[in-house]
């Protein structure tokens, strides 16, 4: 893999580690953005990872554009030799599959909708080759998704999901994006999800909700005082179904600031993962649930 | 040591110079958008240049002070009143405890900056005074004002004088925005490059602080490819990545889309390019409906006008100190 450098107008150094996303690829942007943080390079303002790419922020007044790039340039190959290994968290997210609020969010929208006689859930299903929805959900829910990016929106994370890549569930976005998504939305675009941490635009498919809080402003929320953003790139994430009656309970405890999330620490080597996929995910479960 | 908001105008918000640090979360670094302006305000105030302000777009809101204060309105041409009398705009004037701050009808631009002697001394969060509405955070109540709110502030110094015409900073008539070409540039045909920088664009009714719409130009020819998996389906679509500030994404190939000071860190589609530093405080002054062209400049010229701008709020900066 050959990262691919750009500028971003005089301020921004965008470098594509690949067209393609891959777990390669986002541990290669992971070492890359890691590496620039410990060189603590004079000028540097942000470093931000994405799935298979990333950028860097800069203050052009005091670093030279093309004297910041040949520093990363010259991290290139000590990143893509990096070991991919991470020490990580899992954690268990519920999810209520199905819910009113995305339902009536996304009948209201139907018109930008490839298929507006769906739902999004049949859609994906369909598109997916899955006989019904609840076999969609099993398919969703049943593997451990890894967070490749936080971004769009404050706290909001991508997850890509760690099965082969024909397994792999792949749903167009929306023809054109909706104006609205109720916040904590699960949703899906190509081959990611996401969960929705603010109310707003969105056009990712949309399947659930979560009652757990991802993203508090006002630190408030028992395991948001610390940092606002509940993930980081890299995180492992476990979908729980959970129905109307759970979903109710977890909202009285978030309501009452009592609700905690199931989160542990857990370890991950790329190249463990690539050679026991079905392996590496029963140990995680193991992790997730303290046995 | 107070204002009060008797109205709150369109959408007026606290914005200081912005919360950079934070947008590999996906928070944006917010702040004024046209920040020449931001700066020229506080500096007729005798406050810090970066001390926060009151940005209000194409409506001005009505205020209350309750303490002497010095009060200057830059950007936009928003001509403000105290108690029903005409003020300048670009000059610091004094207001004194009871008297009421009110606007005519926007004349040119976009947004006004509002600097109060001592500035707005709403509560820092992760570094900054500004308002980022998407997410909540900042400002005042992570919001809008609305009326009824009352803002503390803090202590002032003293400020005088006047920014004349020709120290000032706005875009011209059609606003030409230098963007540098790169990042996804190579997915559409050279001919399509040519017709993005030749066609005259109008800013579309969906412009705010998140991002600039442009429509009325040619949809662009994109270069044949098969999807890379994980991007989609469309032309237009890439596997998830970083949003430069500035960048110029285009949707399906049919309106830009330039995303501004509370810009989505990051999504699915090909960027064509970066508007410079330099111009981005011009796209905060633009109305709908007002015609843009994109500039093609290299990296070197983009430079030069960095340098520039620092050059044009010095001499504002040198003609209020002499």
């Amino acid at each position: 893999m050959s990262i691919r450098f750009s500028f971003g107008g005089d301020e921004h150094i965008f470098a594509e580690v690949s067209e393609e996303m891959s777990l390669e690829a986002f541990f290669t942007s992971l070492s890359m953005t890691n590496a620039v943080k410990q060189a603590g390079i004079r000028g540097v303002t942000e470093i931000c990872p994405a799935n298979a790419s990333f950028q860097v922020k800069y203050d052009p007044d005091q670093i030279k554009p093309n004297d910041l790039l040949r520093e990363l340039q010259s991290m290139e190959g000590a990143a893509s030799k990096s070991d991919a290994t991470l020490k990580t968290r899992i954690m268990e997210i519920p999810v209520y599959y199905q819910d009113p609020w995305t339902h009536e969010t996304l009948m209201r929208f139907r018109e930008r909708h490839q298929d507006p006689k769906a739902t999004d859930l049949e859609y994906a299903a369909a598109v997916n080759g899955l006989g019904s929805v609840e076999d969609f959900v099993q398919a969703h829910s049943s593997q451990p998704w890894f967070v490749s990016m936080v971004g769009f929106v404050a706290g909001l994370p991508f997850l890509y999901q760690m099965v082969e890549r024909k397994r792999q569930l792949q749903v167009p976005k929306y023809l054109r994006p909706r104006t609205d998504t109720p916040k904590l939305t699960i949703g899906h675009g190509g081959c990611f999800s996401c969960i929705y941490s603010v109310r707003g635009a969105g056009g990712y498919q949309m399947f659930g909700v979560t009652p757990m809080p991802i993203y508090d402003p006002n630190q408030q929320v028992s395991y948001l005082q610390d940092e606002m953003c509940l993930f980081r790139p890299g995180d492992i994430v476990k979908w729980k179904p959970i129905n109307r009656d759970q979903y109710d309970a977890d909202i009285e405890a978030v309501n009452a600031n009592t609700f905690l999330p199931t989160i542990r620490e857990a370890s991950f080597s790329l190249t463990d993962f690539n050679k026991d996929i079905n392996g590496i995910n029963a140990k995680l479960m193991e992790v997730l649930h303290g046995r | 040591m107070a204002v009060k908001i008797i109205s709150p105008g369109l959408s007026t918000t606290v914005q200081d110079l912005g919360r950079p640090g934070y947008y590999h979360l996906g928070i944006p670094i917010s702040g004024g958008m046209d920040r020449f302006a931001l700066r020229a305000a506080n500096m007729l105030v005798g406050n810090d240049e970066g001390a926060a302000v009151l940005e209000a777009v194409f409506m001005g809101p009505e205020i209350e002070f309750t303490q002497a204060a010095t009060v200057a309105v830059t950007g936009g041409e928003l001509p403000p009143k105290v108690n029903g009398d005409a003020r300048a705009t670009w000059e610091a004037f004094p207001v004194k405890a009871g008297d009421k701050l009110s606007f005519g009808f926007l004349k040119s631009g976009a947004r006004a900056y509002i600097a109060i002697s001592g500035g707005v001394d709403v509560p820092m969060k992760l570094g900054s005074r500004s308002t980022y509405t998407l997410g909540a955070l900042g400002g005042h109540e992570g919001r809008a004002l609305k009326a009824g709110d009352t803002l503390p502030l803090g202590q002032g110094g003293t400020g005088k004088g006047a920014i004349p015409a020709n120290l000032r900073r706005g875009p011209g008539n059609p606003a030409e925005l230098r963007m540098l070409p790169g990042l996804y540039w190579h997915r559409i045909t050279a001919e399509a490059g040519k017709q993005f920088f030749a066609d005259t664009w109008k800013v579309a009714p969906e412009a705010d602080r998140i991002g600039y719409r442009f429509k009325g130009g040619k949809p662009l020819d994109f270069v044949p490819r098969t999807p890379p998996f994980g991007a989609g389906s469309d032309p237009s679509n890439i596997v998830d990545a970083c949003y430069p500030y500035g960048s110029v994404q285009v949707p399906s190939g049919t309106e830009p889309i330039v995303l501004h000071r509370d810009a989505v860190s990051g999504g699915g589609y090909m960027m064509l390019g970066t508007i410079i530093s330099a111009d981005m405080d011009l796209i905060g002054q633009l109305q709908p409906h007002s015609p843009a062209r994109f500039v093609e400049v290299t990296l070197d010229q983009a430079l030069a006008a960095r340098h520039d701008r620092q050059a044009a709020i010095a001499r504002v900066r040198d003609h209020l100190q002499r």
